[in-house]
């Protein structure tokens, strides 16, 4: 064997850039969070369009997670792949694409977010050029991560470079088979799936978003700086592979846990719910790997902060992987869904895991990189207690409100009525939770501004080497193996292994044929539809456009579950045939204001009836409308023309993904649109009406008084149609695609 | 719900994907040592140690 050390440098300029990008990224993002949490307490911080909630959530879901713990990621990647590698990263012009392009990417998203340009799907909702935006900086990630791993100087690959592995492998699909969308302009698209299909493969995607980009990635992160903070070993290196290996191969398939008794069939959900249950073995094995890890250290973790940062940080990983399968039982997430319980699970792992993981390793690796000692250990330790009181004002309160809520809305008098049949009084009662839930993160901001100033002082009395000079012996995975490969590794690994060759090939195939079939698949629909149900009018398909730039969604729901309570409270539950035409679906994940699913339903019971007099008086003050209400105003709806230029435009969209609208349906669109403006323009002012028809108020209005209209009007035996029934009338049931 | 067939199929994919991983890695002797991996992230290999 060759002991000839070979002498190379390691990039830290872009551990050091990411770095840096994290904490201002993760400042910017945390206080569009804090402001919106304050939005929900004083509405009237609802200064502008671009201010408002329904934009801004968006914008600080994604910053969190794409622009802080993305960028921490990377800066985990960057600095423990090259260590672990023995090797320089494989390219330094990717590693500089890798930076400037992720920067950019989230440039733009807090250009266009604010904006109203956004697809409606969460942690998803960057329009397609973006999307392919992402797909590019993050495919230069890939190359330069896999480079590096074949011109390492160890054999041995180390547990978190398989993690990383597989952030990036999976992160790959799920955002390729989710963004898939037909272009109606530069800005906007509509997803290549309808309703039931496009929820599936949102929270395919947005379940497996949290697993593999806030979690396997940050376990990875685990895996190197917990025992390089610690000087200790991992505690078990063995559990470490097992863990691993279930985590993939269980995670991948727990997405339905986020669809619960909504219209997705009943099986597609249990699968859903066994596999989360099942996942709380493997991701216990990564927080008990860690946290023994400091086994016999626990005296250490007393004087150094790091190390609590990655105890409680770990800790809050396994509260809400217990959590997560809690959350995923049917009986459980009947009161959970829709309510801030979720909002206070996700961050328990965001705020501890990610935030407290992120801090644990800024702290070690700034005075590394810039050869000193943290400026001041004492705000380290302020900044660790602030997060941590931080962490419980945020997440207590929503819990509580939770289960106030939930309760409220499922609550009856003994003579049968909803107790709370006013949807606002449920909200106002828990609005003094909001505010402390705002104080909550209010702390944890407080913390990363001391840690900032804390990193910016440490870094102005340090001095930055731009690269770390380091020895290996020379490749020594090109050595002869026990198992007698030399170079051409993979050539020769492949052909000299028949079951290796067999399985590639067989993936290779398998691609293939997804690639062949999948067309297939989304053209022939076989959701049942409901003969009533038809495709939107123009101005509808306006109006629900806007309800998507508004982000309505974020708060309102149209997703009636079958329960006495929700039936009771919004009208006939929702079917599955509802939604075939609906590019991309509405269902929401949070009832903030009520449900919107039977908004439209004017017959019979037309319990959320409201006529458009009521709509566009409520857009324009709803507090005068529903003193108490926290919805913000809609001004610009009312005052804004409505921009029709894009109408045909889209309705070609919509009939290249199968909504049948006639065959040249184009020239007529613009007039019809214009007839049903003018008669809900009547309504509103008969005076007015030809002013108030042109703008954007009216589509909205058109687009909620068509919500569950189509399915009240269809006869009972036509709600129910499971496949196969094809012996009912002709007139009940299309299972075929509509002729284009 | 035909999207569940791409949705299968493409989970498949990467699960069979990583089954090949594993399956490589359990071969080529990635996981016969079980100690000295964790050991070794601790020891720099950094030519002036600090």
């Amino acid at each position: 064997m060759d002991t000839q050390l070979q002498t190379f440098h390691y990039d830290n300029k872009t551990v050091r850039n990411f770095a840096l990008a994290t904490l201002i990224w993760g400042l910017v993002g945390m206080l569009v969070g804090l402001y919106i949490a304050l939005e929900m307490v004083f509405p009237s911080l609802n200064l502008a369009s671009f201010l408002s909630f329904g934009r801004l959530r968006p914008l600080h879901t994604n910053a969190v997670i794409f622009a802080f713990v993305g960028n921490g990621t990377f800066t985990a990647v960057y600095y423990s792949l090259q260590r672990l590698s023995k090797a320089r990263m494989f390219n330094d012009t990717l590693s500089a694409i890798n930076f400037w392009g992720w920067q950019l990417i989230i440039v733009s998203a807090a250009l266009t977010l604010p904006f109203g340009i956004t697809t409606s799907k969460e942690y998803a909702e960057l329009e397609w050029p973006i999307d392919i935006a992402i797909a590019i900086v993050w495919l230069v990630f890939g190359v330069n991560m896999f480079g590096t791993i074949i011109k390492r100087r160890v054999k041995h690959i180390y547990v978190g470079i398989w993690f990383y592995i597989a952030t990036f492998v999976a992160i790959t699909m799920l955002h390729v088979v989710n963004s898939l969308a037909v272009p109606v302009s530069a800005l906007k698209s509509y997803s290549a799936y309808a309703g039931v299909q496009d929820a599936l493969v949102q929270w395919w995607y947005g379940h497996n978003a949290v697993a593999f980009f806030l979690t396997t990635s940050y376990l990875g992160l685990m895996y190197y700086f917990v025992p390089k903070a610690s000087n200790r070993p991992i505690y078990s290196y063995r559990l470490s592979i097992i863990h691993f290996w279930a985590l993939i191969f269980l995670y991948i398939w727990a997405g339905p846990h986020h669809l619960l008794y909504t219209s997705l069939p009943d099986w597609t959900q249990s699968l859903g719910t066994a596999f989360s249950i099942m996942l709380i073995a493997p991701s216990w094995g990564g927080m008990l790997n860690g946290l023994l890890t400091l086994r016999g250290a626990w005296d250490r973790v007393r004087e150094d902060a790091i190390l609590k940062f990655f105890v409680v940080g770990l800790t809050c990983y396994g509260m809400s992987t217990f959590e997560g399968p809690m959350l995923s039982l049917k009986n459980v997430n009947a009161i959970s869904h829709y309510t801030d319980w979720t909002i206070a699970h996700v961050h328990i792992g965001a705020l501890g895991w990610n935030g407290f993981m992120t801090f644990g390793m800024l702290y070690w690796l700034f005075p590394r990189l810039y050869n000193t000692e943290i400026f001041s250990k004492k705000l380290m330790n302020y900044h660790f207690w602030l997060g941590t009181l931080g962490i419980i004002f945020y997440a207590i309160p929503l819990y509580w409100a939770s289960f106030v809520q939930s309760l409220m809305w499922k609550e009856f008098t003994a003579d049968g009525m909803l107790a709370n049949d006013n949807f606002l009084a449920t909200v106002t009662e828990i609005i003094p939770m909001y505010m402390l839930r705002a104080f909550g993160g209010l702390l944890f901001i407080s913390g990363v501004i001391m840690m900032i100033y804390n990193v910016f002082r440490t870094i102005a009395k340090g001095n930055f080497s731009p690269e770390t000079e380091a020895q290996a012996p020379v490749a020594a995975v090109a050595q002869k193996t026990s198992h007698g490969e030399a170079g051409g590794y993979w050539h020769k690994a492949i052909e000299s292994k028949p079951g290796m060759f067999l399985i590639l090939t067989t993936i290779a195939l398998l691609i293939g044929t997804v690639l062949e079939l999948v067309p297939t698949f989304l053209v022939k629909s076989n959701v049942p539809t409901i003969a009533s149900v038809q495709p939107y009018t123009p101005l509808e398909l306006e109006g629900r456009d806007l309800y998507i730039r508004e982000g309505c969604n974020n708060c309102h729901s149209q997703m009636i579950r079958p329960f006495r309570s929700e039936v009771e409270r919004y009208g006939e539950y929702s079917k599955a045939g509802e939604f075939v035409y609906d590019h991309p679906f509405l269902w929401g994940s949070k009832r903030t204001g009520p449900d919107l699913a039977r908004a439209g339903v004017n017959i019979g019971a037309a319990k959320m009836y409201r006529n458009s007099k009521w709509h566009y008086d409520h857009f324009q003050a709803p507090d005068e409308i529903s003193p108490g209400t926290i919805m913000p105003t809609y001004y610009w709806l009312i005052a804004d023309d409505l921009n029709v230029s894009q109408t045909k435009a889209k309705i070609g969209a919509m009939r290249s993904l199968g909504v049948p609208y006639p065959k040249g349906y184009e020239k007529k669109a613009l007039d019809d649109l214009a007839k049903q403006a003018y008669e809900i323009a009547s309504e509103i002012d008969p005076e007015k009406a030809s002013e108030i028809s042109r703008k954007e108020v009216v589509a909205v209005i058109a687009y909620l008084h068509r919500l569950g209209k189509d399915i009240s009007r269809a006869k009972p035996q036509q709600m129910f149609l499971p496949q196969g029934y094809e012996d009912l009338p002709e007139e009940a049931v299309k299972t075929e695609t509509p002729k284009k | 719900m035909s999207a569940i067939y791409l949705l299968i199929a493409a989970s498949l994919v990467v699960a069979t994907g990583f089954l090949a991983a594993f399956i490589w890695a359990a071969r080529s002797g990635q996981y016969e040592d079980t100690d000295t991996p964790a050991m070794r992230v601790l020891f720099d290999d950094e030519v002036t140690p600090r």
